[in-house]
């Protein structure tokens, strides 16, 4: 039953997932019962059809790309752990993050793993390289029949160009920096405490 | 022998009871004040029971894990401006954050989904079916409680489970026998009688305390009265104050029987399910009814489902497209005394109406409204857009643009390709589309 859903969250797993993701305690609590509403299955994990019953997450262009993106290779069930993890993505670099020591692994709201988010929409084969072919899906999936295959194409072309480096005709991880782009804040959600 | 008989004088002493204390006031319209009573205790018990939660809990983690605060503040901006573009601007690789932003917002807190899902209370009311938040608080609380637990199953709920049976027994008894009177006022007149007292019955088998507010705009006959649709009782609390035409698919089993047995008496709109698609027919047989004056108004709930008190979602053109006056009506359930609302996915009818019959009572506010007729140059969904910014207004609800039916079916690909459309234009600018 959906009633017993913050108890069924153990303590040591909130600790763990608090100190993996950086979310605070409540938010935690908060977004487990998200998750556990969201989970029609009511088996602890979540499928691609549970996210696609989220209307607002169906009519979005990129929907099936970001639904993917909470899936690990090959599996088609995420729990919430794994849910957690990928939000931390969307989390706002606070100030004292900024200064945290160098050593410490990279916390997942981190700048460059915001970018790889964003790589890894385009990077369908995962081959850590986003090729003409992959450039031109995800543009048409943007698009919709609005543009025509020519016209996008150019589009396509025109980008490759522009951020390809090593003249491999493709865009490498290293070439997608978005230098000039905030990134902290367009790929930062205002999670309230 | 002698355990059948005292079997026997309980069961007859009960029913006298029942009878003489709540059926007969019932049937005349009347109160003895004894729900008044015990509303009144309610209210002061659920108070204290608050004033202890608060107590018991630190005042800050009652505060963050109460339903009124979201998980997040969304961010608004229109695509132009998370785009950081003008129209005719390049496309850049960094426009899908914008898009991936919106996605995981919506993974987060959506504004669809939760309405289909019970309303989260802020401060518990002592059903055990809503304490989400507060287990063990203290030992007075679990006592009361565990008191409620008592009063609620053993005594409330036979007592409850006796009435309804009565009221829809009666119904479908009177009803019949109405029906088989000839046409004419006497038949209306005794086709009301028996409508208003079965659902007065009914109602109070519910512990049902209801407002009713701006009764001069009640819906007059020969028009539609529209209304926000939470559970199937809204039915009941509208019958309750006024006779109407129902108008809806034909049911099986209890509903049915009860479907069948008043439309014999009372002139209201069943469909069989292959009817209900053929949108003329549906649409003809509403025109011939509003266009006899003599006939009760049409109770229609346009969303088309139930939504869990909380929202108004869009209204199906259809019933606005009928013309005649349309008498908006909303209702709002007072969530602190039990969940109104129909999940009608998680539980079938017979549970639900249990459920309702073990809480402690509904109560429930109905807005008669101004009636509203469609304007020069109004379509029908500009008409039914605006009757529902109307309702939701009133009865204090959030107005949403989608449609109920994403309760079952998928969202439209329409919306997407909207979308899609949208961002185009951006990045090919206005000339080339």
């Amino acid at each position: 039953m959906g009633s017993r859903a913050s108890t069924l969250l153990r303590d040591e797993e909130l600790e763990e997932i608090k100190k993996e993701t950086g979310f605070s305690h409540s938010q935690i609590t908060r977004l487990y019962s998200r998750f556990t509403s969201l989970d029609k299955g009511e088996n602890g994990t979540l499928s691609r059809e549970d996210f696609q019953r989220i209307p607002e997450l169906a009519i979005n262009p990129l929907g099936d790309r970001i639904i993917n993106a909470f899936f690990p290779e090959g599996e088609d069930q995420v729990n919430f752990r794994g849910f957690m993890r990928t939000l931390a993505h969307f989390r706002p670099i606070e100030d004292n993050e900024k200064s945290k020591d160098v050593n410490g692994p990279e916390p997942l709201n981190s700048r460059s793993n915001k970018l790889h988010f964003a790589f890894r929409l385009y990077d369908l084969d995962k081959d850590d390289k986003i090729s003409r072919d992959e450039l031109l899906q995800v543009l048409r999936m943007m698009v919709g029949v609005n543009i025509s295959d020519e016209q996008l194409g150019s589009i396509a072309d025109r980008t490759i160009q522009e951020a390809d480096q090593d003249g491999d005709s493709a865009i490498s991880f290293t070439e997608f920096v978005l230098e000039k782009v905030d990134v902290e804040q367009k790929m930062s959600i205002r999670f309230l405490h | 022998m002698e355990g059948a008989e005292l079997a026997g004088k309980i069961l007859s002493t009960w029913l006298t009871l029942v009878l003489g204390l709540i059926l007969l006031p019932s049937a005349f319209g009347v109160s003895l004040g004894i729900s008044e009573i015990y509303m009144k205790i309610l209210v002061k018990t659920l108070e204290w029971a608050t004033i202890r939660i608060e107590k018991g809990v630190p005042k800050e983690s009652v505060l963050k894990n109460s339903a009124s605060v979201g998980i997040i503040q969304r961010d608004e901006s229109p695509m132009e401006k998370g785009l950081s573009g003008l129209r005719g601007r390049d496309f850049e690789l960094s426009d899908v954050f914008y898009f991936s932003k919106k996605g995981l917002e919506a993974i987060v807190e959506d504004e669809v989904t939760q309405r289909f899902s019970s309303e989260e209370l802020v401060s518990w009311n002592l059903l055990t079916r809503t304490n989400i938040n507060f287990q063990y608080i203290s030992l007075r609380l679990t006592m009361v409680w565990v008191l409620g637990v008592i009063v609620r199953y053993c005594v409330l709920l036979p007592l409850r489970v006796t009435l309804a049976f009565i009221g829809i027994s009666l119904l479908v008894i009177g009803t019949t026998l109405v029906g088989q009177l000839p046409d004419g006022s006497l038949k209306n007149w005794l086709s009301e009688l028996v409508h208003l007292t079965c659902c007065r019955i009914c109602v109070r088998a519910l512990s049902g305390t209801i407002h009713y507010h701006n009764k001069q705009y009640r819906p007059q006959k020969g028009g539609i009265c529209v209304a926000n649709h939470t559970s199937p009782i809204d039915v009941l609390i509208l019958t309750t104050d006024g006779c109407y035409a129902m108008v809806g698919q034909v049911h099986g089993g209890l509903m049915g029987i009860i479907q069948r047995a008043m439309v014999k008496a009372c002139p209201h709109v069943w469909f069989e399910r292959s009817e209900m698609k053929d949108r003329h027919l549906v649409t003809k047989r509403l025109k011939e009814h509003i266009a006899d004056k003599k006939k009760l108004p049409i109770l229609i709930f346009p969303e088309g489902t139930c939504i869990n008190n909380t929202s108004v979602m869009m209204f199906k053109k259809g019933s606005f497209e009928i013309g005649g006056t349309i008498h908006p009506v909303a209702i709002k359930y007072n969530p602190q005394f039990g969940d109104a609302f129909w999940n009608s996915s998680k539980y079938n009818m017979v549970s639900y109406l249990l459920r309702m019959m073990t809480s402690w009572a509904i109560v429930c506010d109905v807005w008669y409204m101004p009636p509203m007729s469609r304007e020069e140059g109004e379509d029908a969904v500009q008409f039914a857009n605006r009757v529902k910014s109307a309702i939701a207004v009133q009865g204090g609800l959030t107005e949403l643009p989608w449609d109920g039916g994403l309760k079952r079916a998928k969202v439209k690909d329409t919306f997407k390709e909207e979308q899609q459309k949208n961002y185009s234009k951006m990045i090919v600018g206005n000339g080339s589309l």
